[in-house]
């Protein structure tokens, strides 16, 4: 079979592309430089006493503008449905955007749905609103989606992320599989690394590694911050003092020092990561538990029985999560029972579990002090003064009254500390801590890759740029959502 | 102001302490300190073979009272074989006895010995802590001015095509992690097979074989545009996208205010407003994020220095972690503390001169 060329026979619309992508920066660049200087607008009074303006040189250039911005968008289209109907015939990315075909028709669908009924999803509806938050949730959810179907249900792959074909160690991307068999895949997309694995399958597989750490991490740094944040806002004091010290003294810390002390063989022998899971996992508990005892003490017959319930799901998935081979804790010398492993419903992976408890670890103090901050300043209003006039109780404030009105801008610090713990996880994987070696979660694929970077630089341009996209796309979300959440 | 310094310097002081206990409890781990024995001895050490390794050595002492040792508060320790032979902490094997000190400690300025390098700790961090202080103010000297210019021109007409575009450069930017950009930069700028270098290398555009040096190992002796500049930008880019956001929120505060108004009803040029009214009250709350970026930049040196190979403190840092070199990691560790502390302490204070609003009785 022949090598893959990057576009195949759709190159003929590479032309056009560059004169539409270049007309278009073109443009945009004499806007702005038009922008710089001021102009007054034309304006002509008409025979019936009415002003119309001209729009002058910088209208007519907007308008130029957007016309290039949409036979951009017109030629990107044309380009995605040309490969996803030629396949590899239209190159690499042919090939790859065929491949992606489930991940296209979800976002479809999702984008179909969402902006159908946008009026009527509140926050999440409003950020159909905004381009900007548009294009962050599009990049965003091509990710989870890619996560989702190639890391667990195997659908986008070409090849075995792990298996190893003889004669493709470093080959260029588009290489033909040497030695193909009947229902092999023909290609290595995006090239081999140099364990001659599939680079195209990896990037897939290593997306999953991060859509399934770096949300859940952050779900937990918040629950962390929150649940020692508010109380030390809105009590302010020692309490204050003692917690502010010590997430001050964690923040002094230096990330990866942190990460290389916490992150080896020799810490994880000693059950250190095994107690701070203990504790920090601990966090979601008591907050879901003071949220609905706050609420419900006046209502004892559904109060009991809810919280039994509750604590219960919540208990068991606790002690699944931190108890494996039926130990919390198990060094050489002495171990704590867990949860019997008849009871244990999952295990987790003792490197994915050090990864996440430090991960959780680094990202809550700061958490902390953001929600502190906004106790601080929300306590002082006057619904808060009215909830104490009416004799609730101090939780039930925070957790009633304050927190609801701090979340706009806690869902946009979610957003961006996504972003920000998945910039963390890559950064543990550059340094090879954590996760083994073969894990092909992006940070270690770069870690690899960048030995032989100025031979070989596809086995690392690819997660990078993928880590990149993801990152960007958090970040434009995030800004989308704060605009839209300062509307109203 | 003074009694202000004064408590801020006390908590930083308690706060570097509890820090470096930490360092000192988390690396003086039994597990660690196995590893420590075995490759400084050797591999096959039996069980009691390490700890009495460890013991003459004064490591299976209580935490606390080697971390008083190491502080230079408590007598450090001294081990007499049965063969007669003695040794301690502040002193090698033979020194008589009237020449031997009693404490050694940091307080003493003595910093231990790198089991790694070999070497005095002290002289090693200094060596490496000069090398990194050339990248820190070239990246200082490339990225403030160019954040500051970023922010100031999307600040001061917010909205326009202009600031779209710059906000979405700085959200780009602080997207970006160090080793995405550095590898990025390798594979386009400095590498011989891929990128632009061999096209413009045919062209006869450049002299060397790349445009840039994809290994900044060169640049601890000799620092030129050739070799350094890949190392700087890559830092710079990811600490300049914050400080932009930053100065453009100020400043476009700044262009709302009732003065402003004035001036420009007064018909003052809008070069004018900008520099000689605006630009002034816009800068201070960019001094404070940058003072605080600073210790951001630590970990971008960390990275950059492994990737680039350039052989700094970040450099020096991952070689102690990875090795478990005590006094080394605790030498490193004390320095990007305080390099964190000062910096907190500097923006405090610079925040109070440079904000006549507030005033700290």
């Amino acid at each position: 079979m022949e090598p893959l060329t990057w576009t195949g026979s759709l190159s003929g619309l590479n032309f056009i592309f560059i004169i539409v992508a270049g007309l278009l920066v073109l443009s945009v660049l004499a806007s702005i430089l038009v922008s710089l200087v001021p102009s007054s607008d034309a304006r002509a009074v008409g025979a019936d006493g009415s002003l119309a303006t001209d729009k002058g040189a910088a209208g007519f250039i907007n308008m130029l503008t957007g016309y290039l911005f949409y036979a951009f968008i017109a030629v990107v289209l044309a380009y995605l449905v040309g490969r996803v109907i030629m396949g590899t015939s239209a190159g690499i990315f042919g090939g790859m955007s065929r491949q992606f075909l489930p991940v296209w028709i979800a976002l479809i669908v999702t984008f179909a749905l969402s902006i159908t009924y946008k009026r009527r999803l509140g926050l999440y509806g409003k950020l159909f609103d905004s381009t900007v938050g548009m294009i962050g949730f599009a990049i965003v959810m091509f990710w989870v989606f890619t996560g989702i179907m190639g890391g667990v249900m195997d659908l986008l792959i070409t090849h075995d992320s792990l298996s190893q074909v003889s004669g493709m160690k470093n080959k260029l991307p588009g290489t033909p599989l040497s030695g193909a068999e009947d229902g092999d895949f023909g290609w290595f997309l995006l090239g081999g690394d140099n364990l001659a694995r599939d680079v195209f399958s990896r990037l897939i597989k290593g997306s999953w590694v991060v859509v399934q750490i770096a949300p859940m991490a952050t779900l937990f740094a918040f629950m962390v911050g929150i649940t020692l944040g508010l109380p030390a806002g809105y009590y302010g004091g020692r309490l204050d003092t003692v917690l502010s010290f010590l997430a001050n003294l964690i923040l002094a810390f230096p990330v990866i020092l942190l990460f290389y002390l916490l992150v080896t063989p020799e810490i994880v022998l000693t059950g250190i990561p095994n107690y701070m899971a203990v504790f920090l996992f601990i966090f979601p508990i008591i907050f879901v538990a003071i949220l609905l005892n706050s609420r419900f003490y006046t209502q004892p017959s559904l109060r009991t029985p809810l919280l039994i319930v509750v604590l219960g799901v919540l208990g068991w998935l606790y002690l699944s999560l931190i108890s494996s081979n039926g130990a919390i804790v198990d060094t050489g010398t002495y171990r704590i029972p867990g949860l019997p492993a008849v009871l244990d419903g999952f295990d987790i992976d003792g490197g994915i579990l050090v990864v996440f408890v430090s991960v959780v670890f680094v990202n809550s103090p700061t958490v902390f002090r953001i929600v502190r901050g906004l106790a601080l300043d929300i306590k002082t209003r006057d619904y808060v003064a009215a909830a104490q006039t009416r004799g609730e109780g101090p939780w039930y404030i925070m957790l009633w009254e304050i927190l609801p009105n701090a979340r706009g801008p806690l869902i946009v610090d979610f957003c961006l500390r996504i972003g920000y713990t998945t910039i963390l996880l890559g950064t543990l994987g550059f340094f090879g801590l954590g996760l083994e070696s073969e894990s092909p979660d992006w940070g270690s694929t770069i870690n690899a890759g960048r030995r032989l970077l100025s031979l070989y630089p596809h086995a690392a341009i690819a997660p990078a740029l993928a880590l990149l996209s993801l990152v960007l796309g958090l970040n434009l979300l995030a800004d989308g959502l704060r605009e839209e959440s300062l509307r109203d | 102001m003074g009694i202000f310094i004064l408590r801020r310097l006390g908590v930083m002081l308690l706060t570097a302490l509890c820090l470096t206990f930490i360092v000192f409890w988390l690396t003086n781990l039994y597990p660690n300190l196995e590893k420590l024995a075995k490759t400084q001895g050797n591999f096959r050490m039996s069980d009691e073979a390490v700890s009495s390794y460890l013991g003459d050595r004064g490591y299976l002492q209580p935490m606390p009272v080697k971390f008083g040792q190491w502080l230079g508060v408590m007598p450090g320790w001294v081990t007499e074989k049965d063969d007669g032979k003695v040794f301690g902490r502040c002193f090698v094997e033979g020194t008589p006895e009237q020449e031997r000190p009693t404490f050694c400690g940091i307080i003493q300025g003595d910093w231990g010995f790198s089991t790694v390098f070999k070497d005095d700790v002290g002289a090693t961090v200094m060596t490496r802590l000069a090398l990194t202080g050339k990248l820190m103010l070239c990246v200082l000297l490339l990225m403030v001015p160019s954040a500051l210019i970023v922010g100031v021109l999307a600040g001061m007409r917010e909205g326009s095509k202009l600031d779209r575009s710059l906000s979405t450069f700085s959200i780009a930017t602080t997207a970006t992690p160090e080793y995405v950009s550095g590898v990025i930069f390798i594979a386009v700028l400095a590498s011989s097979k891929f990128g632009i270098s061999p096209v413009l290398a045919e062209w006869g555009w450049i002299d060397s074989k790349t445009l840039f040096l994809g290994s900044a190992t060169s640049a601890m002796a000799d620092a030129n545009f050739w070799n350094f500049f890949l190392p700087v930008l890559t830092i710079s880019l990811y600490g300049m996208g914050y400080i932009a956001r930053m100065t453009r929120a100020s400043m476009a505060e700044v262009m709302t205010a009732q003065y402003i108004r004035t001036a420009r009803l007064k018909g003052v040029k809008f070069s004018d407003i900008v520099l000689k009214h605006a630009l002034r009250n816009a800068l201070i709350a960019p001094f404070t994020v940058i003072m605080l970026q600073i210790p951001w930049l630590l970990n971008g040196v960390v990275i950059v220095e492994t990737l680039f190979n350039y052989k700094g403190f970040g450099w020096l840092l991952v070689q102690a972690a990875s090795n478990n070199d005590i006094e080394l990691l605790l030498a490193v560790s004390v320095v990007s503390v305080v390099v964190v502390l000062v910096t907190q302490l500097i923006s405090d204070i610079g925040y109070v001169y440079l904000n006549p609003r507030i005033r700290i009785s």
